[in-house]
């Protein structure tokens, strides 16, 4: 029975989504719609199983939420940190600054997620990968010590996410 | 009470929305390198956006026919910018509009690597 | 209320539109023209969502979801383009 369902749905996280975003498209849930959001959400990953290579492996959802309010909060500060910076600093008193930070995370998956979140914060770009994919390199636009800066995002981010995902 | 309280609420995300829109324009205007520049548009899409999309909803449950389609903007929105901004970055690394970045190590950032132009060059957006 | 504050916010982003489209021209390099291209893009969107909270109307939500992603396409496309100088492969 298990293995039944464990070949009906091999991702049962991208089966959810596929509801989810069903339901909000269509912005209808009763019956018949919901029963075909489940269809879609059972076919559409049996379709699409082999362009995914290997299964989720089960992670870790309460630090995975908790991963998320984070970031949400630090885009919340940043944004009113940046737009201080931009309404006040002229620009040739920006510090800005390279950032290059030694990767302990390996999957690709972790990676992009990790270059995401310092993307998504104002004031840090994550701009490129080193050729081998253990380093990460990231523009700040005003730094005091780029040094303390790039430990600060391995401590907060990296961390979080080595722990959730590997 | 209520109407008037949802009403407030999506006043003030508008003016969050507006705010945050007009400062992400005037950075990507008023900075002198491009690099510096590619940082204020980031807060355009984060909470400009997010801001607006946010009294949408608000405004749908207060007029009676609630929705959250918004949520799936917001959430495409979240993640295509990052990959936008980072191929943007490439962009200037490549045509060297910035000054060059330090070395990782004894390796080579991905974007300089073009002697293997047939490998696929971006694994993590 | 709400209708004057999204007249408002609607004229704000104008505003913000029309800034981007000096950077648009002014370049000076080719990233920068695809940045000021993205985040206009951005702006239509928060332009198409006011718009529909103005009209009252749920219609113009497919409007602003194609134009996000018509809009992520096309910056990767110009990105690609400039980093490739070729867009298949």
């Amino acid at each position: 029975m298990a293995r039944l369902l464990e070949k009906l749905i091999p991702h049962p996280f991208l089966s959810v989504l596929l509801i989810i975003v069903w339901c909000l498209l269509t912005n209808a849930v009763h019956l018949a719609n919901v029963l075909l959001a489940v269809f879609l959400g059972i076919v559409i990953p049996l379709i699409t199983a082999p362009y995914w290579r290997d299964r989720p492996r089960p992670l870790n959802v309460i630090k995975l939420v908790g991963y998320i309010f984070i970031a949400i909060w630090d885009i919340m500060v940043s944004n009113l940190v940046v737009t201080w910076l931009i309404l006040t600093r002229p620009s040739d008193k920006l510090r800005s600054h390279w950032l290059v930070i030694p990767l302990d995370i390996k999957r690709p998956e972790t990676i992009a997620i990790l270059a995401g979140t310092i993307t998504l914060t104002p004031g840090t770009v994550s701009a490129d990968l080193s050729d081998d994919g253990s380093y990460l390199l990231v523009h700040a636009i005003d730094s005091a010590d780029p040094r303390a800066d790039a430990q600060e995002i391995k401590d907060r981010y990296e961390r979080r996410l080595k722990e959730i995902f590997e | 009470m209520i109407d008037t309280l949802l009403q407030f609420a999506a006043v003030t995300c508008l003016a969050i929305g507006a705010f945050f829109t007009l400062v992400g324009a005037i950075g990507l205007l008023k900075f002198d390198t491009p690099m510096k520049r590619l940082h204020a548009p980031t807060m355009v899409s984060t909470l400009g956006v997010g801001a607006f999309l946010v009294a949408s909803i608000i405004d749908s449950f207060a007029t009676g026919s609630g929705s959250l389609r918004e949520i799936l903007i917001m959430a495409f929105l979240f993640v295509t910018a990052p990959i936008s901004a980072n191929f943007i970055a490439k962009v200037h690394m490549h045509r060297a509009d910035c000054n060059r970045p330090p070395r990782p190590g004894s390796r080579i950032w991905a974007t300089y690597d073009t002697d293997e132009a047939d490998q696929p060059a971006e694994e993590a957006a | 209320m709400i209708t004057s504050a999204t007249l408002i916010a609607a004229s704000v982003v104008s505003l913000s539109l029309f800034l981007c489209l000096i950077r648009l021209l002014r370049g000076p390099s080719m990233g920068d023209r695809v940045l000021a291209l993205d985040t206009m893009t951005v702006n239509a969107i928060a332009l198409i969502i006011l718009l529909g909270i103005y009209g009252g109307t749920h219609l113009y939500f497919e409007g602003a979801l194609l134009f996000a992603m018509l809009g992520f396409v096309s910056t990767v496309a110009f990105a690609r383009f400039i980093l490739r100088g070729d867009l298949i492969e």
